[in-house]
């Protein structure tokens, strides 16, 4: 793969909540080759809140951001965030469907959108544009022993027509990388499953029932860890596994890390880079048992 | 010429929007029109009274009707001339009805349009010729393309009317779905019972020839006069000797081969008797699979075999049948569920289809007859149904309803109950779809008497719990809710898809199929068994989905058709043909080289090479005629002369 440039739109949580998300998706892409262009004062996608009080006013959050990108002059914009994904998404695919709904949306912004750049995960850049195979020649310390189950999520590949990546039943995309990278990928029926999203503050019940029920399943079939690619998914899953413990009568301790971590410790990248500190569920006695596999074989 | 134009008011249909009164009047003054007038249904017995009449008292040599499409009424009218003595081609029609009044509300532009038609039809009729129709022969031989049900029934009646009966079968043996069927909707009786004698009365009944493992590999020829190959394909193993013992197939090393009898389900071998009834009842080794084969080694068989009935040698034989008529009942095959990721893709053992159900019920099946999933061999006792898996669903590019899969679902419901008294069935459909004769009560029985559950919804998604057993997640919209069922076993309803090279097939025969790869029947209710091309019926699931008792009678339609059609003494030929006009032909040849049916020969005048056309093989398709760089070969009623008149006579500006 030659090196490539692209708009880069790291979304809000990576600047909080998501911060080791962040931090090791720009350390893996730099690793691989993929420039990341970060989009000069970008802004909030408006999240799960804007779309559901008003489209054109959600559309316009996502409408300047692409209108900034279109600027930087590369030809597409990544995201690691599934959730910022869908809004610039949206926004851009129905501002060229429509023309009345573009005009309403460029009304609102200080610089009419005219070329409406191209949206694309990390995910699908990293698994399309590099590929396992590549990804597999750089990888310095394999995963070997390490099994893991792939957590999608709901949005990541959904809707199809939008989202236009991977199946939207049974998504692949993270299960072969993970593979190149060393690790064992154990069939996890509940890919998509939904974690309970940002119910977790009014519906906390169902968080824990949706979230216990994915870590249940992970646990049965005999994970050491959960590899997830949404910042939203990966809290649920994380910070709120010892309430669901408690909720659930469960003592679950299974690390739930970014797809970026990972792949950033098989291709040798220091920790600091990877933000491995900030999980809330320890990963180290994982990746210990990974390094001692290694130094059996 | 005296022409005489009669312009239909089909009721309302055309006079609602085209004024009749003012198309006569405007065609009276049309070339050589003696008579025109208006006619309420030209098509009626006073209709047709009237045209006769007119004949007579106008000296007509000719007559033009204006109503609907030729398709509908061509026939009705050449008749009708017939009958008042006419060439039954000095006729044409003008189509003022799909052309005209059902696609215009402007009275004023249709009455002109109507008037312009029936002007072309009076400019090509005025250069038409009285043409004969000759007469040939009748082969009365059928050929019938498929054993299943439908052409065993189709068959059976030809061959007892005492006519010779070829039937082709792709497969080792005849039957088709319904031998791998355990018991039948609405009475649960024994499937192989009722089918098993049929299939046995096929192999032994004096008038019929079978070729199994067989297909068709080209058709030529017409009505009264196909001429068919059949490609019998290489089963290694002479079966002249081979006596259906099962020896071999119980030694056979190579046990990979997919048992296709049992859909996959079960132990195959590279050499196969696909089940204890099958007619033939003869072994067919598998090359893909047989270890001498594809390594040159093993050859088991071979020593084994008590009547020396192997033969590695053996290849695909092309043979030649001739016969007069032709019943197409190649059935259906099964929707490729795996592109469900949400039922898992293919990937879980225990989510199998429903003919794969029926195989397990069964007691000729791979596990006698006791239900035990294909996982652990445990005996299920949540059964999970689910219906529409391929049909009814634009997403996957099947809208159309398969017909008989709530019925068989809620047989096997039953059946279950019977098989295991301590289970409970789920059934997750989207409506029941029950209207045949006791049908209804059928369906009911299962819930009431057999306590199936029925859930009216879809189901979202199909997964392994991690503790050996499925969960099945769907909608229930009566209760307005989700519901979550476990599974030991998750049965899909899979939808019907055209046979297999359906298409192909189809272009063989020269006759049409749907997008869905159906054969097109010759009229959606009023012929229901024919095909556009003459001599060519259809039989069963081929022409769209259709249970037993429904393909068994048109089965019996399709017979009665054949035996409709050698009844008659002779047949006649369309003389509707292409025709060399000899001075002017060149022998360049291009129209032996383009004619698809091979109607044209090159003939020997005075030492020049001429083509020459065999009138009862030429289709009529035109195609020749096109081609000839002098005009010299010409379709017959459709001459340039003719086809130019016609332009021009609406092209006058
Ligand atoms: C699970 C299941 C349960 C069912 N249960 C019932 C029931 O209880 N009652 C009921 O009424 N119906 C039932 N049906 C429907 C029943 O199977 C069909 O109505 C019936 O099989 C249709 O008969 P057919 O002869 O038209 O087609 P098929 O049974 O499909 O037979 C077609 C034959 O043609 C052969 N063939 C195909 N292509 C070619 C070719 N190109 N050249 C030569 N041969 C070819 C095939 O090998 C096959 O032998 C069930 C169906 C399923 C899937
Ligand atoms: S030769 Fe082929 S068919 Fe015969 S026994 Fe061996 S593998 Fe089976
Ligand atoms: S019209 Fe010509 S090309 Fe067509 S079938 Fe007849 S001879 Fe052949």
């Amino acid at each position: 793969m030659t090196k490539h440039t692209y708009s880069y739109y790291p979304g809000c949580s990576g600047q909080g909540t998501s911060m080791e998300y962040e931090r090791s998706t720009r350390a893996v892409c730099e690793a691989v080759g993929i420039n990341l262009d970060e989009i000069p004062d970008w802004s909030c996608c408006g999240s799960t809140p804007a779309h559901t009080v008003d489209h054109t006013l959600s559309a316009a959050l996502s409408g300047r951001n692409l209108g900034l990108a279109a600027k930087q002059g590369h030809d597409c914009v990544l995201t690691p965030c599934p959730s910022c994904l869908t809004n610039l998404k949206t926004a851009g695919k129905h501002m060229a469907e429509s023309e009345t709904f573009k005009e309403k949306v460029n009304r609102l912004l200080d610089e009419p959108l005219e070329t409406i750049p191209d949206t694309k995960s990390v995910l699908q850049v990293l698994f399309e544009d590099l590929g396992p195979d590549a990804l597999a020649k750089k990888v310095a310390r394999p995963l070997k022993g390490l099994k893991v189950v792939t957590y999608y999520g709901c949005i990541l590949t959904r809707p199809p027509g939008l989202m236009d990546f991977d199946s939207e039943e049974n998504p692949i995309s993270m299960d072969k990388l993970m593979q190149a990278a060393g690790a064992e990928v154990l069939q996890f029926p509940l890919k998509t499953e939904c974690c309970g999203a940002s119910h977790g503050v009014a519906r906390r019940d169902l968080v824990m029932r949706l979230s216990g029920k994915l870590l249940d399943m992970a646990d049965s079939l005999g994970a050491d860890a959960v590899v997830t690619a949404c910042p939203l998914c990966q809290m649920n899953l994380d910070l709120r596994q010892g309430q669901v413990n408690s909720a659930n009568n469960a003592s679950y301790r299974l690390p739930i890390f970014y797809y970026t971590q990972l792949l950033g410790w098989a291709l040798g990248l220091p920790d600091a880079s990877l933000g491995l500190d900030k999980l809330c569920v320890d990963p180290r006695p994982a990746l210990q048992s990974i390094s001692a596999n290694k130094e059996v074989a | 010429m005296r022409i005489g134009v009669f312009i239909c008011h089909c009721g309302s249909n055309i006079e609602g929007t085209v004024d009749t009164a003012e198309v006569s009047r405007i065609a009276r003054d049309y070339p050589e029109v003696a008579f025109a007038t208006d006619t309420m249904y030209a098509c009626s017995e006073p209709g047709q009274d009237g045209i006769i009449e007119a004949i007579g008292e106008h000296k007509l040599d000719g007559v033009v009707v204006a109503s609907c499409t030729p398709r509908m009424h061509e026939a009705t009218f050449r008749n009708t001339l017939e009958r008042a003595g006419l060439n039954p081609y000095m006729f044409e029609m003008a189509n003022i009805r799909e052309h005209v009044s059902w696609i215009g509300k402007d009275r004023e532009a249709n009455t002109n349009k109507a008037a312009d038609l029936v002007r072309m039809a009076v400019e090509k009729l005025r250069r038409n010729q009285p043409l004969i129709a000759k007469e040939f022969d009748i082969n009365r031989r059928v050929l019938v393309i498929g054993g299943g049900v439908a052409g065993i029934q189709a068959a059976l009646d030809c061959a007892d009317a005492g006519l010779e009966v070829v039937m082709v079968e792709r497969e080792s043996t005849i039957g088709g779905k319904m031998a791998k069927l355990d018991k039948t909707f609405p009475t649960v009786d024994c499937s192989s019972c009722i089918l098993g004698p049929r299939m046995v009365e096929i192999a032994q009944h004096p008038n019929i020839t079978l070729y199994a493992c067989s297909e068709v590999d080209g058709v030529s020829g017409y009505v009264g006069n196909f001429s068919v190959k059949i490609k019998k394909k290489a089963r290694y193993v002479d079966w002249d000797k081979c006596t259906g013992c099962g020896e071999c197939v119980e030694k056979c090393p190579s046990r990979k081969a997919p048992n296709t009898f049992d859909e996959k389900i079960g132990p195959g071998r590279a050499i196969n008797i696909p089940f204890p009834q099958a007619i033939p009842k003869k072994a067919t080794i598998n090359a893909e699979y047989c270890i001498k084969l594809t390594k040159g080694k093993c050859g088991t068989c071979e020593k084994i075999c008590p009547s020396n009935a192997i033969d590695f040698q053996q290849q695909d034989e092309i043979i030649t049948e001739e016969v007069g008529a032709v019943v197409a009942a190649t059935g259906y095959d099964l929707f490729d569920w795996t592109v469900y990721e949400e039922y898992g893709g293919g990937r879980y053992p225990d989510v199998i289809t429903s003919l794969q159900y029926e195989r397990l019920l069964s007691a000729s099946g791979p596990t006698g007859g006791h239900v035990k999933r294909p996982s652990d061999g445990k005996e299920p006792k949540n059964v999970v149904f689910i219906q529409c898996v391929g049909s009814r669903d634009k997403s996957v590019g099947r809208p159309y309803c398969s017909g008989f899969c709530c019925m068989y679902t809620a047989k096997q419901a039953i059946l279950t109950k019977d098989h295991i008294p301590d289970s409970t069935s789920y059934v997750f459909y989207m409506d029941i779809r029950a209207p045949g004769k006791l049908y209804d009560e059928f369906t009911r029985r299962a819930m009431e008497e057999y306590g199936a559950q029925y859930i009216r919804g879809r189901v979202a998604m199909v997964y392994p719990d991690g503790k050996g057993n499925m969960i099945v997640r769907g909608a229930d919209t009566l209760m307005g809710r989700q519901v979550e069922v476990q599974a030991d076993l998750v049965v899909l309803a899979v939808g019907v898809e055209s046979a297999k090279n359906s298409p192909q097939l189809a272009e063989k025969l020269r006759i049409s199929y749907d997008s869905y790869g159906f054969f097109m029947e010759g009229h959606p209710k009023l012929k229901p068994c024919e095909t556009n091309t003459a001599g060519v019926y259809l039989a069963g699931a081929c022409q769209g989905p259709k249970d037993i008792p429904a393909s068994v009678a048109q089965g019996s339609a399709a017979a009665s058709k054949v035996i409709g059609l050698f009844s008659k003494e002779k047949l006649k030929s369309d003389p509707q043909t292409a025709n060399v006009d000899i001075k002017r032909c060149i022998g360049c040849g291009k129209c032996v080289l383009t004619c698809p049916f091979g109607a044209i020969k090159e003939v020997d005048f005075r030492g020049q090479p001429k083509a020459e056309v065999i009138e009862t093989v030429c289709q009529g398709c035109g195609i020749c005629s096109s081609t000839c760089p002098q005009g010299a070969i010409q379709l017959r009623h459709f001459t340039d002369n003719q086809i130019l008149a016609e332009v021009e006579a609406i092209c006058r500006f």
